[in-house]
């Protein structure tokens, strides 16, 4: 099982290690450091690194790499999905998850990843039950503990570590009890040179905020089920509705959650929301480049496209970039060679445009790759698949409350050829 | 008000501030001061002094401070067992407490804490823990026996705990089902032969119920745990693949890739004309692509494992390759394996799609990645017969782009492109030629060559081209020279007229002029070849060459099973049999995939009647580990048991002889031959045919006699080989060893295996100073770095000139290996045998003197029991060993052998052997003036005399 865990910032050094079961030197850290300095970016550090006597996976957030090392056979995935769990544990307790944050918290840091893992095994990785073991700091409590000395540990055993609902605590209160849905899809898609797509598919997420009280028992139905065949759910989804009935039926957990993760991948079914005019060249023996990029609306049911940024990595050989934007600015950074451009939100009437000239190095040949455009946007109450919620009911408690559904639809690996 | 305070403390007396505030009276500054002390262990500061002052703070009704207090605890019992017993007291007691959190706290605590003393103390609370009326003390209990076990096997097992681990299967509770489940693999993981997973039909239907309701966590072990159980029919199979399916909607991917195995395999038993097979095939697809959408991480462990399924069952993914096509923003590690995946689901129908990806992808940044790309184009060429005419011209393209390494790496594969499809698209040198100047790369200058060579009569300036390369001979890789070699010889053989001359230029530079003994080797049989049987020659040089399979890179199939059903884990991320690499494991069994129904395996023998019939099951194969293992038992069987009695020792020192003598004549042959060779073409020198028969079979048995290394009865006894190093103490380095004279020399023979992970390679050895001053007279040869899992056998000649200390025993020798990982130290003893001289042969005169002269004092006897040997084989024997008889007397029935010994530092040994007819036990009396060595010298006797 999980062995030790090791938390390395940016510039390489160890900032904190917890070990599960007999201290493992920091030395192992050496063969990570070596796969560190052979990869050119951070992002290409392969996760699983062999040694002689243990394996490390890694996973990189945040820019920190939370280091696992494992001794024996042990799923990689599992060890993976362990660290994107404690990753997410740390940014709810804290609200980010930085070296400055973790090392503020230390102590709570420590209890937290003692309560999560017991010799390699996972224990509790329940945001909910955490929260009841070991409260999160807040200042009004560091205060309080202060002047009264009481703890932020819990005395008791939460209640959700052994029930049927491990993920709900019991004797959940609210004044106002409300229960809000976030249906959120993302599009993946990569759109070549002469503006075909070539793969599209859509993300989705259902993200919930619910504060009910007691045991509430609900039921979310959806007005085209059938859009969902590939679906990741919450533990707290009853499958056997799902597969019988095509209706969501859970008792949720407290808090913010998500409720399923789901994945349109036929292509007929994704909209491209934009498309992107664009004329990226370079002249053998000619020391400019010329650059003409214009963005429009595509399929958008008539909602607006907001918040579109464009960026691109364009070739090593550029020097500079003199462009002129129609609207909002653009940067270009000389040493990454990225260029970044914020479009703001997109007027059907009058197309967004980014003209100009790139200079070359004098002498230097022609480039030989094209750059790729990437592309983020948002687009508010639409979700691009069509999926919508048809009703949600709430059984087992009695109070009525107030239920919320919101849409958005963003740009995911969203890359256009050239 | 952040814990960021309890790290500027950084003063001189920090510690002693600390102990001051442990032993505070207020609860509050002492709950802070331990704050402080687990902040400074967070970032590895060295706090254990502290040990005796927070172990007090453990009395306490403060959870919080509690806690922090155990944390301390386990992370400094190792070093202060003697303190961490004091803290034994309130472990029992909290283990009594009302509250199940403290109870649990408690067990899980004194788990933790990793010394020998407080394992016993333990076992009482542990046991009551176990069987505690709280299930969240249960489960904690559970994971607490396989720490138990990880400290103190033996203890665990006496103490039944196994036993009640297993009844936990049987919990009401799912959580502690699963804690079991996980408690129990990861014991049996060190245990592999032990039956600890019992598992039989209701101990699966327990294990199907808790799955639906423990953990994420608890579902993986609960799912790696029916991994393992082998359903005895189809109909068994389909209720549990039926049960497993939900867990394929499963957000946690671990949860969702171990449910991919359990029914990958247990796919395997159900007929292929079942509705049920077909849907089961359609369920598999989505969570497969949805894995592809999780963070990079994940991707990666995804796609090695779909690589995996990809293989076995390419069905299921068969229409999601765009799925698989690259984002330009994706990790390098994503990017490699979506190609290889790309190329694994090629086929007719999607290969213009593929192609114009991986057309895109050779214009990327990441040169690594294009070259890769290009390498792919080459692939599907070779894998899809249709598409071989698009792929060259695809490669085509990309040859005019003159982009250097994209250039070269088209080259490379059209040369495979070439060698699949004899005789279609030689239309094409000529643009290759073009493009010869910018060659740099070794493979891509080889491939070059091979191409002129192979199709030199289409090409009419073929014998320029290769003239071209030939002026940098010498400068070129081994890789080159090899093909130029080869290249010229076929040009010769198609255009012998013109090309005479580039023929000889190159042999002679290939035998004469370089080091490279493959090279010579190669030069020579040309040679030998185009001399005496041209016709021969054109027979060998161009044959038609056996096609390049579809698919070189495919995993071999028992292996290939062996991995489906360890998807998941780290052996499926390496494409490696578990048993080869994780420490660990001793003897993992291998897994195998159960047969399909009606297959007649033994364990469903009433499966014929359900009617599915499929392949039949392949033999299992061992795997090349296995192979390699018994290899190396081969080499370390000692060869007397069942050959024919050893052949005397005057037969055995002419073997030495002539094969001394024959390695001689081959290497004089060589050298001599060569210039004379130089000088006509049409005839060899006569000698070389001469001394090349003779010595063969010579030569042969010195090669074998490398591999078999003891295998071989030499003239000197030689132990057979021990481990010297085991491969735990090295880190991975595992070196079996043994000592030899041979020809006069000492050797030390060793077999090094690199057991590790990671290559292994410059290696050095030194020996500590010794009772006879060995040292090595060379370098460790040990030239190229080891993988893994190779092994090497090393010669080390030694000479006995080094620095010299007396040892206890005397022949013990430390010696100091050093490789790229560290340095190892380890001692062995060589038998002393080997230091005695073959001018040991004393004079009558001189032994008889010497004899009396020596103080009775200094003699010693012995006995060697259960010798059977008369006395002339003795002696013989014994001779082989530079034991020398110098004259035999028989008196009454007694074989009186007086022999001499002379060790290399110059002291002489006399001996008188006592061999009576028909009494296996021989006398021996030493007389020596070191009296030390005699025991030693004893020794050898009775080695050499048994073996």
């Amino acid at each position: 099982m999980i062995h030790s865990l090791f938390l390395v910032n940016a510039s390489g050094d160890i900032f904190l290690e917890k070990h599960w079961k007999s201290v493992v030197s920091r030395s192992v850290c050496d063969y990570f450091f070596e796969a560190q300095e052979r990869a050119t970016e951070p992002e290409n550090v392969p996760p699983v690194i062999p040694t002689p006597h243990h394996y490390l996976i890694s996973v990189l957030r945040h820019r920190i790499f939370f280091v696992a090392v494992i001794q024996s056979e042990v799923p990689p995935l599992f060890v993976i999905e362990f660290l994107h769990r404690v990753v997410d544990t740390f940014q709810d307790y804290f609200g980010v998850c930085t070296e400055a944050a973790i090392k503020d918290n230390v102590v709570v840091v420590y209890e937290l990843l003692e309560e999560m893992l017991d010799n390699g095994f996972p224990l509790a990785t329940e945001s909910n039950i955490l929260k009841e073991l070991i409260k999160p700091p807040t200042i009004l409590r560091t205060m309080v503990n202060t002047i009264t000395g009481s703890t932020n540990v819990g005395e008791q055993l939460p209640t959700g570590q052994l029930s049927v609902v491990p993920w709900r605590r019991t004797g959940v209160k609210y004044t106002n009890n409300e229960a809000y849905f976030d249906v959120v899809e993302e599009i993946d898609a990569i759109i070549d040179k002469s503006g075909s797509t070539i793969t599209a598919e859509i993300q989705g997420v259902i993200d919930a905020c619910v504060k009910l009280t007691g045991m509430p028992d609900l039921t979310l139905s959806f007005m085209n089920p059938r859009l969902l065949d590939d679906v990741s759910f919450h533990p707290c989804v009853r499958f056997k509705r799902w597969e019988a009935e095509r209706i969501l039926s859970f008792i949720p957990p407290d808090g913010n959650f998500r409720l399923l993760s789901y994945h349109v991948s036929s292509q007929n079914l994704v909209a491209i929301p934009v498309y992107v005019k664009h004329n990226i060249t370079f002249r053998e023996g000619s020391s400019q480049g010329r650059f003409d990029l214009t963005l429009g609306p595509k399929q958008t049911m008539g909602k607006a496209v907001e918040a579109v940024l464009v960026s691109s990595q364009l070739p090593r050989g550029v020097l500079n970039a003199n462009l002129n934007a129609s609207q909002g600015t653009y940067t270009f950074d000389p040493v990454t060679k990225m260029l970044s451009w914020d479009v703001g939100k997109i007027n059907p009437q009058k197309l967004p445009s980014l003209k100009g000239t790139m200079s070359l190095q004098a002498g230097a040949s022609k480039p030989d790759e094209n750059p790729t455009i990437n592309i983020q946007l948002k687009i508010q109450q639409m979700a691009i698949s069509g999926l919508k919620v048809n009703r949600l009911d709430m059984y087992g408690e009695k109070y009525k409350p107030f239920k919320g559904i919101k849409y958005m639809t963003k740009a995911g690996k969203f890359q256009v050829r050239t | 008000m952040t814990d960021s305070k309890y790290f500027t403390t950084t003063k001189k007396g920090e510690i002693f501030e600390l102990k001051a505030e442990l032993n505070s009276d207020k609860k509050e500054k002492k709950k802070e001061a331990v704050k402080k002390v687990i902040a400074s262990m967070t970032v590895g500061k060295d706090v254990s002094a502290l040990f005796p002052d927070v172990v007090n703070c453990m009395q306490t009704d403060n959870l919080e401070l509690k806690k922090l207090v155990y944390l301390y605890l386990m992370n400094y019992a190792k070093s202060q067992p003697d303190m961490a017993i004091m803290a034994v007291n309130t472990f029992v007691k909290d283990c009594e407490d009302p509250n199940p959190l403290i109870r649990a706290l408690a067990v899980r605590t004194m788990g933790c804490i990793r010394v020998d003393k407080i394992t016993e103390y333990l076992c009482e609370p542990l046991r009551k823990c176990l069987k505690d009326e709280d299930p969240y003390v249960r489960k904690t209990a559970a994971v607490c026996v396989a720490k138990l076990h990880d400290i103190n096997a033996q203890l665990v097992e006496d103490q039944g705990f196994l036993d009640t681990l297993k009844d936990l299967i049987s919990d009401s509770n799912p959580m502690v089902v699963a804690n079991a489940v996980a408690a129990l693999s990861e014991i049996a993981e060190s245990h592999p032969n032990s039956n600890l997973m019992d598992l039989n039909p209701q101990t699966i239907n327990k294990l199907l119920t808790a799955l639906n309701e423990c953990t994420e966590w608890g579902q993986i072990f609960i799912l790696d745990c029916l991994a393992n159980y082998t359903p005895r029919d189809d109909r068994e199979s389909q209720s549990i693949c039926e049960r497993v399916t939900p867990r394929l909607s499963h957000a946690n991917s671990a949860v969702v890739l171990s449910a991919v195995k359990v029914l990958m395999k247990f796919m395997e038993m159900l007929p292929k004309d079942l509705d049920y097979y077909g849907t089961l095939l359609k369920k598999l697809a989505p969570p497969l692509v949805t894995l592809l959408s999780a963070e990079p991480e994940l991707q990666y462990v995804a796609l090695r494992n779909i690589n995996l399924i990809v293989q076995r069952r390419p069905e299921i993914l068969k229409h999601e390759m765009k799925v698989f096509f690259v984002k330009y923003n994706d990790p390098i590690y994503v990017k490699l394996e979506k190609l290889d995946i790309m190329i694994r689901l090629a086929s007719q129908a999607n290969i213009a799609q593929v192609l114009a990806e991986l057309k895109e992808y050779a214009t990327e940044v990441d040169v690594d990645f294009v070259r890769k790309a290009v390498r792919a184009i080459g692939r599907c060429a070779i894998k899809v017969e249709q598409s071989a005419e698009r792929c060259v011209s695809t490669l085509l393209d990309l040859i005019q782009t003159k982009v250097n390494y994209v250039v070269q790496e088209a080259i490379v594969v059209i040369k495979d492109i070439f060698r699949k499809y004899p005789n279609k698209y030689e239309s094409v040198i000529a643009t290759l030629c073009e493009n010869l100047d910018s060659l740099d790369e070794p493979e891509a200058r080889a491939a070059m060559i091979w191409i002129v060579g192979e199709y030199a009569e289409r090409i009419d300036n073929a014998d320029e081209l290769l003239e071209s390369f030939l002026e940098g001979f010498h400068d070129e890789s081994t890789q080159v020279q090899l093909q130029l070699l080869t290249a010229i010889v076929k040009l010769f053989l198609k255009k012998p007229t013109e090309t005479q001359e580039l023929v000889q230029q190159v042999l002679s530079l290939a035998t004469q002029d370089s080091d490279n003994p493959d090279l010579r080797d190669r030069g020579y049989i040309y040679w030998r070849l185009l001399s005496t049987d041209p016709v021969a020659a054109k027979e060998v040089v161009l044959a038609e060459k056996p096609l390049i399979s579809e698919e070189t890179d495919l995993i071999e199939p028992t292996l290939l099973e062996e991995l489906i059903c360890h998807i998941g884990t780290l052996a499926s991320v390496y494409h490696k049999p578990p048993s080869a690499f994780v420490e660990g494991s001793r003897g993992v069994q291998h897994k195998r995939l159960p047969g399909s129904a009606g297959s007649g395996e033994s364990e469903s023998p009433d499966a014929g009647s359900a009617g599915g019939v499929s392949e039949a099951p392949p033999a299992v194969i061992p795997s090349q580990g296995d192979l390699l293992g018994d290899l190396l038992n081969l080499d370390l069987t000692p060869p007397t048991a069942t050959g024919p009695p050893p052949p005397s020792s005057g037969m055995q020192m002419g073997a030495m002889d002539l094969l001394g003598g024959g390695l001689d004549s081959l290497l004089g042959g060589d050298l001599g031959g060569s210039p004379a060779m130089g000088s006509g073409f049409g005839g060899p020198p006569a000698a070389m045919p001469a001394s090349f028969s003779a010595p063969v079979s010579g030569g042969l048995d010195d090669l074998f006699d490398l591999g078999g290394g003891v295998g071989m009865p030499m003239g000197a006894y030689s132990p057979p080989k021990t481990i010297w190093l085991p491969a735990m103490k090295a880190k991975g380095l595992e070196i079996l060893g043994t000592f030899a004279r041979r020809a006069g020399v000492i050797q030390m023979e060793m077999t090094l295996t690199n057991k590790a992970m990671s290559v292994m390679s410059d290696f050095a050895i030194q020996f500590n100073r010794n009772s006879f001053g060995l040292a090595p007279a060379g370098p460790l040869q040990v030239l190229t770095p080891l993988s893994p899992n190779q092994s090497i056998e090393v010669a080390l000649p030694l000479n006995t000139v080094g620095p010299i200390m007396k040892m206890e025993p005397l022949n013990n020798l430390q010696v100091a290996v050093k490789n790229n990982i560290d340095v190892f130290y380890f001692s062995c003893q060589y038998p002393i045998s080997m230091l005695f001289v073959e001018d040991g042969t004393m004079d009558r005169q001189v032994f008889l003197a010497t004899w009396k002269d020596i103080p009775n004092d200094n003699e010693a006897q012995f006995q060697i029991k259960d010798c059977h040997l008369n006395s002339d084989a003795a002696s013989n024997k014994l001779q082989g060993s530079n034991i020398f008889t110098i004259a035999k007397r028989t008196v009454e029935g007694q074989d009186m052998l007086y022999q001499s010994i002379k060790l290399t530092n110059g002291i002489w040994v006399l001996a008188e052997l006592k061999v009576q007819a028909g009494n296996p036990n021989f006398m021996v009396s030493l007389k020596c003036r070191a009296p030390e060595v005699s025991q030693c010298v004893f020794q050898s006797y009775e080695a050499v005399l048994k073996n």
